[in-house]
């Protein structure tokens, strides 16, 4: 038995079935972090005072882990891009540095949070720590599982190329929905987190 | 891919395409990836998890009807919960938080989504499975994951949840490890519905068969469409709810505990600063929303179950469509009508009342829409239809009573007494619980190829619905007069309340009337699937494309692929020979 639309599209649709099913999970991501927004909204004007961003966090390390992920969702799509071309070794270089941006992302983060709790300053030490520990720590959770699913199509995954490269080439782009999405969160958790 | 001759053949394609391939017993069964397999696994899990729930409310109801008197066959639950037999406070507020939980998380919404929509949506779209057969699977998974840990909730130290099923912080924050528990069951119970969700939708927008545009779908497929992008779109506030409440628990954050909170007369070693609102918030964002994932699937089951039994088509199919939207988008914005309590300000009230009062609209419409279809039709009465007639004044009442509660004025009064209770175990009790019998009775014929025992039926029947009243019904009285809906004792130290106590017992042995009734329902179903009565692929001379497929359907469902040239109730149209005429079928005949 064969699934339809798995790799091609639907006429009247114009869409593949995991085209639609990654923009449904990204819809329902959208309302995760947007309730988290929403909360940190709420707290913050409820709060008699908030401190600012920068003078509890770092902000240079953060604006070089924005430029890290900016970057790797620049090669994201270039990996794609090159599976269009039929370029496979250029897309197993650009799919490489996707995954090593993202990992060099983790690193940073892996600073700031130690030196936090060097510094003495846990998620319960005030609500503004709290919501920082917790949006952040739920965005490194999304860093990770889209680092796994580029990392396994990078490696074993790719195997698909051989026997069906128009269906790889919709998983990858699929994988770069969700690695912009991720993106994208963080660039609204920055300047959130950090500036204001 | 459809036409292997035609590409390129590569050695793993052929492998893929090779016909019949045999499963072993744990690939057909267990680790299925069948959308039938997995949707009787929820049904029956959803069945099993609401005898358990009821079994729950059972020993809550001997303690309303008779307050501190011994069960001595229960002192084996032990000196923490039932000493000598006597329930505690504390576990009757065990037993009221894990009941709510179990029959809406566990119970009601698998049945309705995950076992009818899993089983019944792709084969009435002619689809051979969902589009992602897999997914399908883990989320049943991670549904019984979910199962699992709330029931193993009930052997951590202190027991299981007790802060009610809305887990309302700071109460929720303070309490024992069962809490915790329950928030990661919900965790895993919120990744299932989301795969579900994602499934259903692609499933309705990509796998429909030739023909069959978005006006011809029946109206089941419709409800659990809405239902999805419900599930998809509400769960995830409660989930970022449960993220934040585990970090209160875990990390000492003060998201939801105020500064200075007092408990046990000490003030709380805590940073404070946080908004227990903000849970109650996040909470109805999903939990209202919930309420329609409650009905939507059952007003699905039952249009189609009175179409077919009225022999005519739906009375203003397409209004009821639209209402079904309508109401969907509605159902983001009514959350805050549970909070009128919690003094959020009278504009906030106003607001939240004003869209309450809305939503009603596109409800009544497609009620009145459900009854006016049975306007000259030539009804049927067969177990599924009565059960599908009932659900109309049950919803009924369910829906009208809720009418003082969406108003703050009239709430304030109302909110803390047993009139809530009444209110809402009538939309889901013998509302939803009435369709989904019905849906049983209704598909057990495709699942099974064979039919379910009619007088065994009507007694399931004419039982629930006589001790459903009398159990739900009293509570209104109580809840008129004032009693509140928190009282382990049902109320008997109020004077106010003795009038109307009388009821209590009155309900707790419809209770066990209830559970009597149901007797033949269980019976029924296991003697069925072997010696009901054998039945073709169209026993009900249904029209839409479901009863196409053989009973049961095999795995790929249809042996041809389906096309559609109709809409989804073309009944009784003069001239024909036959009173119905199914979707798939040519016109010249």
């Amino acid at each position: 038995m064969e699934i339809p639309y798995t790799v091609s599209t639907r006429q009247d649709t114009g869409l593949t079935n995991g085209k639609i099913g990654i923009w449904l999970f990204l819809a329902s991501e959208v309302m995760l972090f947007g309730a988290l927004f929403a909360s940190y909204i709420l707290l913050r004007t409820g709060a008699p005072e908030w401190p600012r961003g920068a003078s509890i966090l770092n902000v240079p390390l953060a604006t070089f882990n924005t430029v890290v992920l900016i970057s790797s969702s620049v090669t994201m799509v270039m990996a794609w891009a090159s599976l269009m071309r039929n370029r496979f070794g250029a897309f197993r270089g650009y799919m490489g540095a996707t995954v090593l941006l993202g990992g060099v992302f983790l690193v940073v983060k892996y600073f700031e949070y130690s030196a936090k709790f060097h510094h003495e300053l846990y998620p319960r030490t005030n609500t503004f720590l709290a919501i920082y520990f917790t949006l952040t720590g739920l965005h490194m959770l999304h860093v990770m599982g889209g680092m796994a699913v580029n990392a396994w199509f990078w490696g074993p995954g790719a195997k698909l190329w051989k026997t069906n490269p128009q269906w790889f080439t919709n998983r990858v782009e699929n994988s770069g929905l969700f690695w912009h999405f991720v993106d994208l969160v963080w660039i609204f958790l920055f300047p959130v987190l950090y500036l204001l | 891919m459809e036409h292997p001759h035609a590409t390129v053949v590569h050695g793993a394609e052929i492998e893929h395409e090779a016909p019949h391939e045999e499963l072993g017993f744990w690939r057909r069964y267990v680790f299925s990836t069948d959308h039938k397999v997995i949707g009787i696994w929820y049904a029956i899990t959803g069945l099993l998890f609401l005898l358990f729930g009821f079994g729950l409310v059972s020993l809550m109801r001997w303690q309303l009807a008779y307050p501190g008197r011994a069960l001595p066959f229960l002192a084996f639950l032990g000196e923490a919960r039932m000493p000598g037999g006597i329930m505690l406070p504390e576990f009757y507020n065990e037993l009221g938080a894990m009941h709510g939980t179990i029959m809406v998380f566990l119970g009601v919404v698998p049945l309705a989504v995950g076992g009818f929509g899993n089983f019944v949506l792709p084969l009435q779209i002619g689809a051979p499975d969902m589009s992602f057969p897999r997914i399908n699977m883990a989320s049943y998974w991670f549904y019984f994951l979910g199962g699992v840990t709330m029931l193993a909730s009930f052997f951590v130290p202190g027991g299981a949840a007790q802060s009610g099923w809305t887990s309302y912080s700071p109460l929720a924050n303070i309490a024992g490890s069962g809490q915790t528990v329950w928030l990661l069951g919900m965790v895993l119970l919120i990744t299932s519905s989301l795969l579900g969700a994602v499934n259903f939708i692609t499933t309705t927008i990509q796998l429909r068969a030739p023909g069959l545009s978005f006006f011809r779908l029946p109206f089941f497929c419709w409800a659990q469409l809405v239902t999805a992008f419900l599930l998809l779109l509400a769960f995830p506030p409660l989930e970022a709810a449960g993220v934040l409440q585990l970090m209160d628990r875990l990390a000492g954050t003060s998201f939801f505990l105020p500064s200075g909170l007092v408990v046990s007369g000490q003030i709380l070693e805590a940073t404070g600063g946080g908004n227990p609102l903000l849970w109650q918030h996040l909470f109805w964002f999903l939990a209202h929303p919930e309420v329609y994932v409650l009905i939507l699937p059952a007003m699905g089951i039952v249009a189609e179950v009175i179409a077919n039994n009225t022999r005519k088509p739906l009375w203003g199919y397409r209004s009821m469509v639209y209402s079904l939207i309508f109401l969907g988008f509605l159902s983001f914005i009514v959350w805050a009508h549970h909070m009128f309590m919690t003094g959020m300000g009278t504009a906030m009230s106003a607001f939240f009342q004003t869209t309450t009062m809305i939503i009603s609209i596109p409800s009544v419409v497609i009620l009145t829409a459900l009854i006016l279809s049975l306007w000259g039709g030539s009804i049927r009465f067969t177990t599924p239809m009565l059960f599908a007639l009932a659900f109309l004044p049950m919803f009924g009442i369910g829906g009208l009573t809720g009418l003082p509660l969406g108003l703050s004025v009239t709430d304030i009064p109302l909110h803390d007494t047993y009139y809530v209770i009444g209110h809402f175990h009538y939309v889901v009790a013998p509302g939803t619980l009435f369709a989904l019998f019905a849906g049983i009775y209704y598909w057990f014929p495709k699942a099974t190829g064979r039919r379910m025992n009619e007088t065994l039926g009507r007694i399931h029947f004419w039982g629930s619905l006589v001790f459903m009243n009398l159990i739900f019904m009293p509570m209104m009285v109580q809840g008129l007069q004032g009693v509140s809906r928190r009282l382990f004792d049902g109320g008997v130290t109020y004077e106010f309340a003795q009038p109307v106590l009388h009821w209590n017992k009155v309900m707790t042995h419809s209770a066990w009337g209830l559970a009597l009734f149901q007797i033949p329902f269980i019976v029924n179903f296991f003697w069925s699937i072997r010696n009901g009565k054998k039945v073709g692929d169209n026993p009900w001379e249904a029209t839409t494309l479901e009863w196409a497929a053989p009973s049961p359907p095999p795995h790929g469902n249809f042996t041809t692929p389906p096309v559609v040239y109709r809409g989804p109730y073309e009944y009784s149209i003069p001239g024909r020979p036959r009173d119905f005429l199914p979707q798939c079928e040519r016109a010249e005949a």
